[in-house]
C-alpha cells in the first residue's frame, strides 16, 4: 500500500466525480498532486508552451472564410485552424502537456484510447518525442474505418491493441484502456483524448485546451476588434469545444454552441447526441448525459465519424446545458458528408469529419447571426484520414 | 447501520469453527435465465457461505474477460435487475445463506437508487458491493446504502493508500473485500506473495472481517489465502468451469475449493 493522501474531488455542477475502482483512487490522487503542482509551476507551463510553438505549429491561425460565409449567408465567418497542427488536429495540445506530467510522475508507459485515430496518433507522437513506451486500444470498427491512422501509429512506434469487445468502437476502447490501467496502474500513465473519466481529466484536458480559447479570443479581437457573437465546435466528448469555450465562459453576450453526431438522425435511434436525448448516468469514471436504455445499460452510439461516435459527454458540458451557458444540437451524418466536400470546394480545405458536424451546422444558422457580429467555428481537424472512408460511402474508387 | 445480521452472524460461526467463508460469484442471467436459481442452489450445497450474484452491466470495466462474457451474454438473455430481483425471491424461499449482489453503480441508478435498496432487502438480498463506487465518490449515494438494510460491501485494493483504509471501510459493514492484486476480475497463476502482510496491515485499523477475492483459480490458492483471510472469494475461475462442464463441473470445482480450504 502506497502513502499518498487524498485530494477532495472537483466537479461541475452534480457532473464529473470519480467513479473507478478503488485500485484506481491512489493512481488519481497521485495525478491530481502531480496536475496542481505542475500547474503551478511557471517552467512547467513555459516548457508546454515552447513545445506547442516550436513542435507543434502554434499559435494557428483563425482564417476568414469569406467563401463560406458568403455560402453561409454571413460575411463574417472565421474558422479557428486547429487542423493545422502538428498531427492534424487539436488532440496534440493534450498529449504534449500529459505526457510531460507522466514524465514528472516517473511514468514511463503510456496508454490511450482512441476513436477516430487523432488522438492515438497525438500520443504516439509525444511518447516518440519523449522516448515513451506507448500501447493505444482502438476499436476493430474504428481500426477498419481509419486505418490511415493506425498506420501512423504504428510508424511512430505505438502498439496498437484492436478491441473487440462490446460496441468495437471509442466506448469499448476506454473500457479496454481503464482495464489497462487499472492493472498496470503503479508504472503506467493514461492519457485521455477528451474532458471525460475522473477527475482530474476532464479539468486538466480542459487546461491543456483552453489555449485554443485564449489565442481565439485575443486573435478575434486583434482582427475585429470585438467578441463574436457565437462559437461553434463538435461535441463527442467534447475537448475542443471546452478548449475554445472556455475563454468566452464570461462573455455573456457569446453564445456557444456544441454540436453532436445525429448520425442517421435522432428519430431513428442511431446518433450519439448525448446532450441532446441523454440522461446523467455514470460512464467511464463520471457522471454525465449519457445514452442508455431503461435498465441503465449504455446505449451503442452512432455516427458516421469515428471521433464522436461515443455515447457520453464530459461532464462539464452537461453541467454548461443544464446552467443553460451553452447549447447543444445535433447534425446528421448526411449533413456533415455535404459540409465536408462543401469546406473543401469553398475553401481549400478538407475537414475531419467531426469538425464537418461544427461547419453544417454554421451553414444551417450563420445567417441569423449576421447582424450581430462575427462567428468562430473550431475546425478541430483536418479530414485527410477520413478520405478513402468517405470515397467508400459514396462508392469512388481511390485509385492505388 | 449495524451490521446485516445474517452476514455477521455466518462470520460469527465460521470464526468458532476456526473456518473461512468461501464465496463463489456468479453473473446472474449466465449462461441462461434459468440457471441462476438452481445454481445458487447447487453452490450452496457443495459448501458456499455467502454467494455473490453479478447484476450484469453493459460496460463492465472493474472485469476481466470472463466476466465480461458472462455479464454480454447474460444482458442479451433479457437480464435486468428486475429479473435478478425475481431470481433472489425464488431462490431465498427456504434458503438463509446470506446474498451480496456486485454490480456498477448505473443500473442501479436508472432503477432508482432507494426503490432498488427496498426491493432487494425485500427480495432477500443481505449485502451490495458496487465496483466503481469507491469510498468518498458520492456521500449522499454511499449514505443512502448505509442507512439501508443491506451490507455495504467495500472493496481495498493493494493500491489504497494506507491512510485511507480506515476511511474506505467507514460506512461499510457486513465484511471487506480485499483486491489481492492490481488489475481486473480473472484467473491468475500466481498470488502476491505480500499478503499475509498486507492483510495485517489491514486488520490492525479494520475490525470487520477481510475477504480475498480477484485470481484466486486453484484448490491450493484458496487454502493458502484461507489461512490468512476471512473469506476467499472465487469468480472468473468458476465461470470458466461452468463454461468447461455446466453446472455439475462447476460445482465440483466449487467443491474442490472448499476442500482445499478445509485441508489448508
Amino acid at each position: 500500500m502506497s502513502t499518498e493522501t487524498s485530494t477532495p474531488m472537483n466537479r461541475f455542477g452534480p457532473f464529473g466525480g470519480r467513479y473507478v475502482p478503488e485500485t484506481l483512487i491512489g493512481a488519481l490522487d497521485e495525478l491530481s498532486s502531480a496536475y496542481d503542482e505542475a500547474a503551478s509551476d511557471q517552467s512547467f507551463s513555459s516548457e508546454v508552451d515552447s513545445l506547442l510553438r516550436d513542435f507543434g505549429g502554434r499559435p494557428t491561425a483563425l482564417y476568414h472564410a469569406e467563401r463560406l460565409g458568403e455560402a453561409a449567408g454571413h460575411p463574417s465567418v472565421y474558422l479557428k485552424r486547429e487542423d493545422l497542427n502538428h498531427t492534424g488536429a487539436h488532440k496534440i495540445n493534450n498529449t504534449i502537456g500529459q505526457a510531460l506530467l507522466a514524465i514528472r510522475m516517473g511514468k514511463r508507459r503510456i496508454i490511450a484510447e482512441t476513436g477516430a485515430g487523432q488522438h492515438g496518433v497525438a500520443t504516439a507522437t509525444a511518447c516518440a518525442l519523449f522516448d515513451l513506451e506507448c500501447v493505444v486500444y482502438m476499436g476493430e470498427e474504428d481500426v477498419e474505418r481509419q486505418a490511415l491512422n493506425v498506420y501512423r501509429m504504428k510508424l511512430l512506434g505505438a502498439e496498437v491493441r484492436v478491441v473487440g469487445s462490446g460496441t468495437r468502437t471509442l466506448k469499448d476502447a476506454t473500457n479496454e484502456a481503464i482495464r489497462d490501467w487499472v492493472t498496470n496502474v503503479e508504472t503506467t500513465h493514461y492519457i485521455i483524448g477528451s474532458v471525460v473519466g475522473p477527475d482530474p481529466f476532464p479539468r486538466m484536458v480542459r487546461d491543456f485546451q483552453a489555449v485554443i480559447g485564449r489565442e481565439t479570443r485575443e486573435q478575434i479581437l486583434e482582427i475585429t476588434g470585438r467578441l463574436p457573437s457565437a462559437v461553434f465546435a463538435c461535441v463527442g466528448g467534447g475537448s475542443n469545444a471546452i478548449g475554445i469555450f472556455d475563454s468566452f465562459l464570461s462573455d455573456k453576450e457569446v453564445r456557444l454552441i456544441g454540436v453532436e453526431a445525429a448520425g442517421t438522425g435522432i428519430e431513428m435511434g442511431q446518433h450519439a447526441a448525448s446532450l441532446a436525448v441523454g440522461k446523467p448516468g455514470v460512464l467511464h469514471g463520471s457522471l454525465s448525459y449519457l445514452l442508455q436504455d431503461e435498465d441503465g445499460q449504455v446505449s451503442p452510439a452512432h455516427s458516421v465519424s469515428a471521433g464522436l461516435d461515443y455515447p457520453g459527454v464530459g461532464p462539464e458540458h452537461s453541467y454548461l446545458k443544464d446552467i443553460a451557458r451553452a447549447e447543444y444540437t445535433a447534425v446528421t451524418d448526411q449533413d456533415a458528408l455535404d459540409a465536408f466536400h462543401r469546406l473543401a470546394e469553398l475553401e481549400g480545405i478538407i475537414p475531419a469529419l467531426e469538425s464537418a458536424h461544427a461547419i453544417a451546422y454554421v451553414l444551417e444558422v450563420a445567417a441569423k447571426y449576421r447582424d450581430d457580429g462575427p462567428v468562430i467555428v473550431c475546425l478541430s481537424g483536418r479530414g485527410d484520414k477520413d478520405v478513402s472512408h468517405v470515397a467508400q460511402i459514396e462508392g469512388d474508387e481511390l485509385l492505388v | 447501520m449495524d451490521d446485516n445480521v445474517l452476514i455477521s452472524k455466518t462470520f460469527k460461526l465460521l470464526g468458532s469453527e476456526g473456518r473461512t467463508a468461501l464465496i463463489p460469484y456468479l453473473t446472474a442471467g449466465y449462461p441462461n435465465r434459468d440457471a441462476t436459481v438452481p445454481m445458487l442452489e447447487r453452490f450452496k450445497d457443495v459448501g458456499a457461505d455467502i454467494i455473490e450474484l453479478g447484476i450484469p452491466f453493459s460496460d463492465p470495466l472493474a472485469d476481466g474477460p470472463t466476466v465480461q462474457r458472462s455479464s454480454f451474454r447474460a444482458l442479451e438473455n433479457g437480464t435486468t435487475v428486475a429479473s435478478v430481483l425475481d431470481d433472489l425471491r425464488t431462490f431465498r424461499d427456504g434458503n438463509d445463506i446470506p446474498i451480496v449482489l456486485f454490480s456498477y453503480l448505473n443500473p442501479i441508478l436508472a432503477y432508482g437508487l432507494e426503490a432498488f435498496l427496498s426491493d432487494a432487502a425485500a427480495a432477500g438480498a443481505d449485502g451490495i458491493l458496487l465496483t466503481d463506487l469507491p469510498t468518498g465518490a458520492d456521500p449522499a449515494v454511499e449514505e443512502v446504502i448505509s442507512e439501508s438494510p443491506l451490507a455495504l460491501i467495500r472493496l481495498i485494493a493493494p493500491t489504497t493508500p494506507f491512510e485511507r483504509v480506515p476511511k474506505v471501510t467507514r460506512g461499510g459493514s457486513g465484511f471487506v473485500y480485499y483486491i489481492s492484486r492490481t488489475g481486473v476480475t480473472g484467473a491468475r497463476v500466481k498470488l502476491r506473495e505480500s499478503l499475509a502482510e498486507e492483510l495485517g496491515q489491514i486488520r490492525s485499523v479494520v475490525s470487520l472481517p477481510v475477504a480475498v477475492g480477484f485470481g484466486i483459480s486453484t484448490p491450493e490458492q484458496a487454502a493458502s489465502v484461507a489461512g490468512v483471510a476471512d473469506g476467499v472469494v472465487v469468480g472468473s475461475a468458476l465461470i470458466e468451469a461452468l463454461d468447461n462442464g455446466g453446472i455439475d463441473e462447476g460445482a465440483d470445482f466449487l467443491q474442490s475449493i472448499r476442500i482445499g480450504m478445509d485441508r489448508g
